[in-house]
């Protein structure tokens, strides 16, 4: 039997999506983690709280590269 | 609400999707030279004098008891002095660069913020000039710190040959420092900044868009989906002065966390 399969549609979304799994696995880990140790010594809240912000501000940035990388690649 | 989506309507059929030309609008004048004037200057230059006027009516007549436009403009002083600088670099380092760190906090928030104000609808740091411009800011301020605080052998000395390491790894290890210390900390600052700040304006145009088009244009029952992407587009709004504040303040930390990288002893 012969038939041929035609996908359409723009990669760049694709590749986002998949960028998005990384940087959505490690911010939660991130938040989970600070979650559990404010619970642990709430006393700690305020620099656990900031390095939690450190950590997904470096995390989030090479989810927002896929999305960059899709437009600098058309 | 309407009168901000019925700007983007200038065609009268079809769904104005959210594109990237929405970030490149026609000049107003001088065009094609490099001064050219467009929505995005003037939006930026709007933010600007908001920010100026606001603190220079917090600071002007300074009294030893403040006022209550002073007591604001030192509560925000304040924030960024005990939560930003001081929490990184400590006391007195942290008092010294509270000025620089301020700066980069207020600026980027200014101008992050018009993307939610009504009528400018567009973020001041959603086109790349003004994130680079802020990024060389904070690569030229963190490597002066080095130098200045080390001598320069030192701190190219700490910063690519981090000691405590056997030789051998250094091979694989100085390229890897040099890349990301020196080329990859202001890349992604930049990029940073720029994507959340696109990602944000083709949400709120997504949303507010598809309100316009499904109230107005489409037929019936269509039009109960226009109050589901309205109130998307509120949620939005809000969830995106959320973004804008946040992502001011990771600009100003980072740039104090790696002031603190190059400034410390091992």
């Amino acid at each position: 039997m012969e038939g041929t399969l035609e996908l359409a549609g723009n990669l760049n979304a694709v590749g986002y999506g998949l960028a998005t799994i990384g940087p959505g696995i490690g911010v939660g880990v991130l938040i989970g983690k600070t979650q559990e140790s404010i619970a642990r010594q709430p006393e700690l809240a305020g620099p656990l709280r900031t390095n939690m912000f450190i950590g997904i501000a470096l995390v989030e940035a090479l989810g927002l590269l896929g999305l960059a990388a899709g437009f600098v690649f058309p | 609400m309407m009168l901000q989506s019925s700007v983007l309507a200038s065609d009268n059929g079809g769904f104005h999707a959210p594109s990237l030309a929405d970030f490149f609008p026609p000049a107003i004048f001088a065009e094609g030279t490099m001064f050219e004037f467009n929505r995005v200057t003037l939006v930026r230059l709007i933010a600007v004098a908001a920010l100026v006027l606001f603190f220079w009516l917090a600071a002007r007549r300074t009294q030893l008891v403040p006022g209550r436009m002073q007591a604001v403009g030192e509560i925000a002083i304040d924030f960024v002095r005990k939560s930003i600088a001081v929490e990184t670099l400590g006391e007195d380092r942290g008092r010294r660069y509270t000025p620089l760190l301020a700066t980069i906090f207020f600026g980027v928030l200014f101008l992050n913020i018009t993307g939610v104000i009504p009528f400018l609808n567009l973020a001041g740091s959603s086109v790349v000039g003004i994130p680079i411009v802020f990024a060389v800011i904070a690569y030229v301020a963190f490597i002066r710190a080095g130098i200045k605080e080390r001598g320069p052998g030192h701190f190219f000395k700490d910063q690519l040959f981090p000691p405590g390491v056997p030789w051998p790894i250094y091979i694989l290890l100085t390229p890897l420092e040099l890349f990301s210390t020196f080329i990859l900390r202001p890349v992604t600052l930049t990029v940073r900044l720029l994507a959340n700040m696109i990602a944000g304006h083709l949400l709120l145009v997504l949303c507010f868009g598809a309100t316009h088009y499904l109230f107005l244009e489409a037929g019936g029952p269509l039009a109960l989906f226009g109050v589901i992407t309205g109130l998307g587009g509120l949620a939005f709004t809000l969830l995106e002065i959320f973004i804008a504040s946040l992502q001011a303040y990771i600009f100003a930390l980072l740039t104090a966390v790696y002031i603190q990288l190059s400034v410390e002893a091992h």
